[in-house]
């Protein structure tokens, strides 16, 4: 494989973290939506099953979340997260703007991608959100979902235990929403796969 | 003014007959809510102090508490009981079950009784152990309350219940009064069930181990195990199990009094797959279609603007 003329961003640690978590999370989906949706003349995967894939996966995925976020303390790689807010509004629709209307113009990228830079603003601050809130929502709600005595009975004349399930399901969505977006942003490279085979080689 | 003289007499009769109904309770209750009681033992002339059969110790707060907390002794037992020391004999009392006073009482026409006895009939209770398995063998007449009716909390309800099955069931001596195996281990028995202690506090007993009937707020008609509900979906599912009984009433009850919307945000149980929001449902649907939809017109303008 040639290098030349590429960046190399994705470090080895990140791209193990990002593959444990790819598989985790689909897992996760799949096993959620078969417990949320579950019927009984109609059975994807059995229920129980269902459980103890989710539950597993939950650990995994949550165990493998510490390794972002611990790697993202030690190293550098944390400066691509950092949140600037000047500007921020005009930064982000510019890349908005380049999505829906100047790539097909075949402008110019406005925030191409280099070693300073690994996310367009776009990116950026929707990785920030799903990373740093989303994420250890899923993570809170789901090790108080293991273990429901940790949840406080009743909130405001609701059932804790219906605030905390809801909310896992909702965040859980949003983080599937995510994913489908995420999924298809990635096509958009220099070759519909160039950013697939990025994070497995590494090299941009 | 003169009071008439009637009132009086039916006011001293009523005072009267009160505070005999308390004096005779409280003779009972004297030794009966103790560990110990004195008897006067003719051969050696003492009065002497024995220790109570603790299967005949009450609780007399929890009889207080009960649907036939209001009741004197020997309304349901023998008047010869208040002769003391009591008579041998008077411990085989034949003494009565639910439809001997509650069959065919129109007050009481909303339990459904005689549906009960039916439902119960068909039992794995009754076809094995026939007449001996009476209602009190799981409805103590000391201390029962109607639970599912009065309770607002569906974990209070669910105690209440098992506590029934467990006191023989969980309880080598009660169980071997009916049988003579070994009452088998409930947790070993259950092995197969994820989350054991939390299905066994949140979840009644009879809601796999009986054939509903809709007709009856509680069915009788507990199965033998090896007809148990055991498939996780059947409760784990929009159109749940559950629903069809426990959480049915409840919900039932809690819409007349807080609307659909209160029913919603006091709903005090979760199960998983059960509990579907239809808004949140719908939601998400719009939410992935736009999504998808979105990810359809942007490709098709990459291929054309190629």
């Amino acid at each position: 494989m040639s290098t030349e003329g590429k960046v190399y961003l994705y470090p080895i640690w990140l791209r193990i973290w990002h593959a444990i978590n790819a598989l985790g999370i689909l897992v996760l989906i799949y096993t959620g939506l078969n417990m949320q949706f579950a019927r009984p003349d109609f059975e994807l995967l059995r229920f129980d099953l269902a459980v103890t894939l989710h539950n597993f996966a939950g650990v995994i995925v949550s165990i493998n979340y510490l390794i972002f976020f611990i790697g993202n303390l030690v190293t550098s790689n944390k400066k691509y997260y950092r949140i600037k807010p000047k500007g921020l509004r005009k930064r982000l629709l510019k890349q908005l703007r380049f999505y829906t209307y100047g790539m097909f113009k075949n402008e110019e990228v406005p925030y191409p991608i280099s070693e300073k830079r690994k996310f367009n603003p776009v990116q950026k601050y929707t990785y920030v959100a799903v990373m740093y809130l989303m994420v250890p929502i899923i993570i809170v709600t789901g090790i108080a979902l293991l273990f429901p005595e940790l949840i406080i009975e009743e909130v405001y004349n609701m059932s804790g235990i219906f605030l905390t399930a809801i909310l896992h399901a909702i965040v859980g969505f949003i983080i599937s929403i995510f994913l489908i977006i995420h999924l298809y942003f990635a096509t958009i490279g220099k070759k519909p796969v160039s950013n697939f085979v990025s994070i497995i080689t590494g090299w941009h | 003014m003169r009071f008439p003289q009637y009132r009086i007499s039916f006011l001293l009769l009523f005072l009267a007959s009160f505070t005999t109904n308390l004096k005779a309770d409280n003779d009972c209750l004297r030794c009966h809510a103790n560990n110990t009681h004195s008897i006067y033992n003719d051969w050696t002339e003492r009065n002497e102090k024995r220790l109570m059969n603790p299967y005949y110790i009450l609780d007399s707060l929890r009889i207080k508490a009960g649907v036939h907390g209001s009741f004197a002794c020997i309304d349901c037992h023998s008047s010869d009981y208040e002769t003391y020391p009591h008579q041998g004999e008077l411990k085989l009392e034949p003494l009565m079950t639910c439809i001997d006073c509650h069959g065919g009482d129109e007050n009481f026409a909303d339990y459904k009784f005689e549906e009960i006895e039916t439902e119960f009939g068909k039992s794995v209770h009754a076809t094995a152990l026939g007449e001996v398995f009476t209602c009190s063998k799981c409805h103590s007449q000391h201390y029962y309350q109607a639970k599912a009716r009065t309770s607002e909390s569906v974990r209070d309800i669910v105690k209440f219940s098992n506590e029934m099955c467990i006191s023989c069931h969980d309880n080598t001596s009660k169980y071997q009064l009916m049988s003579d195996s070994l009452s088998p281990k409930l947790v070993e028995t259950h092995d197969w069930l994820p989350n054991q202690k939390l299905h066994f506090e949140n979840v009644r007993c009879i809601e796999c181990h009986t054939q509903i009937q809709d007709s009856l707020m509680v069915s009788h008609n507990i199965l033998p195990k090896e007809k148990a509900l055991k498939l996780c979906v059947e409760c784990h599912t929009a159109n749940s199990h559950l629903n069809a009984s426990l959480y049915k009433y409840k919900n039932i009850q809690a819409r007349s009094e807080k609307g659909k919307v209160g029913i919603i945000l006091a709903n005090k149980s979760y199960v998983i797959g059960a509990y579907q929001n239809e808004t949140l449902n719908l939601l998400s649907i719009l939410i992935f279609m736009a999504v998808i939809g979105g990810i359809i017109i942007h490709s098709f303008f990459r291929i054309i603007k190629k």
